[in-house]
């Protein structure tokens, strides 16, 4: 079958819709995303990126890719190799025998991503379908428009690159062909473990009072001498948000367009509604982030209690939320 | 969002790409909506991007004046720290910040001029100097 490309918001989601679609089980990337509980929040003070703070909207990589297993029956194989000639070998094996392959990869080391979004993080994920006459890859980065290729020195690097959340050359392919799911069972099931996540984790840094957490670490930054770090750390927080391909709103709106579709195939009109307020939700998310540029730019004054304030106002609607959507489902 | 809402005033770092954002359509329902950019984006990209170039010259100043190797400058123009160099060539951050003193850095065997020029994805001509 003639693999087919479409654009997505977020890579692994993305990537998980296509490589289904191929596999004859057409599932929309919101599904995939909402269906693998792949909604979160974490803030990690300790893991650094150029010395900030990561921030996550989403759950770690590979959530996705492992989440859908057990709903949709199926079993996704996972290789990685110690040596990067096997996994080139390996790689071109598999794609002389016409199988689809996913692979995890470097944003630095793709030549087709526009230059400043080019930074080190590791866990960007595309499919390759196929080889040029010329030995390039023919590669299907999801957030990109059309399909793409890639020269295979440079594929390579992104594939067998260093430090945190390293691929390690990781590529990964589905072993038999998935099921459409019993939708009564799995939906719940699918939406109450992400209530879970967001209201009850152990931990003060995840889900709703993990967006606390971050309010008081941003309330507390310095507007004098260390301005321009305080401006570093708001500006990542923003660039987590709406830069890495989460289709807005910090994966808000994908994960209300997910609650749209559960609430047509389960017909439970009150799926719908919450979807509603979870787009409210989004803008907010929205709202701080233009509040967090205008301050980056002296547009309005550097004020981070504001911008506390305003997390504070999300943690609350979102504590809401998922209370609503806990008994919803 | 309404799908008329999603921003389409151009952002310098896409490139001339279109990302896809999911925005709601006239029917009340979530679709992707392809964006041209948003400001907001374009200046936290910026933000981060001119930091690592900020970091660069200064570097680069430092080599010509004498006081750093070029293996700092070439460290940040390709966007990495010490942390990465040291995770990205298996050489420890100490021996890499002693590798950054010029006098030291010029008496660095073959073999190792190999090992950061490959983590860094240059050749060892282009490692030993600044542009």
């Amino acid at each position: 079958m003639e693999f087919q490309h479409s654009q997505a918001s977020h890579c692994e989601s993305g990537v998980m819709s296509a490589m289904l679609r191929h596999h004859g089980l057409p599932l929309s990337e919101p599904m995939t995303f909402g269906l693998s509980s792949a909604l979160s929040f974490a803030y990690l003070p300790i893991i650094k990126i150029n010395g900030l703070p990561l921030v996550a909207y989403r759950m770690p990589p590979k959530a996705i890719i492992k989440g859908l297993q057990k709903p949709l029956g199926l079993k996704m194989r996972f290789e990685t190799f110690g040596n990067p000639a096997a996994g080139v070998t390996r790689l071109n094996e598999l794609l002389d025998q016409g199988k689809l392959v996913g692979l995890q990869t470097s944003v630095f080391w793709l030549p087709y991503l526009p230059e400043d979004l080019r930074f080190h993080f590791n866990a960007h994920n595309v499919l390759a379908f196929g080889r040029e006459a010329s030995g390039d890859y023919r590669l299907s980065d999801p957030v990109a428009e059309t399909v793409v290729t890639c020269p295979p020195a440079d594929l390579q690097r992104a594939r067998f690159a260093k430090g945190a959340l390293a691929p390690k050359g990781l590529l990964y392919y589905p072993v038999g062909t998935p099921q459409t799911p019993d939708w009564q069972k799995v939906l719940p099931a699918a939406i109450t473990k992400t209530t879970r996540i967001m209201l009850d984790a152990p931990l003060p840094i995840i889900g709703v009072r993990g967006i606390r957490w971050l309010a008081k670490a941003i309330e507390k930054l310095d507007t004098g001498a260390d301005a321009a770090h305080s401006k570093m750390f708001i500006g990542q927080v923003v660039r987590m948000q709406e830069e890495i391909g989460t289709g807005g709103g910090g994966f808000r709106f994908i994960y209300a367009s997910f609650l749209q579709e559960a609430a047509d195939l389960l017909g439970r009109p009150a799926l719908g509604e919450l979807a509603e307020q979870l787009i409210d939700i989004g803008d907010e998310w929205r709202e701080f982030a233009l509040a967090t540029a205008r301050m980056i730019r002296d547009r309005d004054p550097l004020y981070p209690p504001k911008l506390a304030d305003k997390l504070r106002a999300i943690a609350d609607r979102e504590q809401a939320f998922f209370r609503d959507l806990r008994r919803a489902a | 969002m309404l799908d008329s809402e999603v921003p389409q005033e151009g952002n310098s770092t896409l490139g001339g790409h279109r990302k896809a954002m999911y925005a709601r359509g006239a029917d009340g329902k979530l679709h992707i909506v392809q964006s041209a950019g948003w400001e907001v984006e374009e200046i936290v990209t910026k933000q981060a991007v001119d930091d690592l170039l900020r970091l660069t010259e200064e570097a680069r100043q430092r080599v010509l004046a004498g006081q750093t190797s070029p293996l700092e400058y070439h460290m940040y123009r390709v966007r990495m720290d010490v942390p990465l160099l040291a995770q990205a060539s298996g050489i420890w951050q100490w021996r890499i910040r002693r590798h950054f003193r010029p006098a030291i850095f010029a008496r660095l065997s073959p073999a190792l001029l190999a090992t950061y020029a490959d983590a860094m994805g240059l050749s060892v001509e282009q490692l030993k100097k600044v542009d």
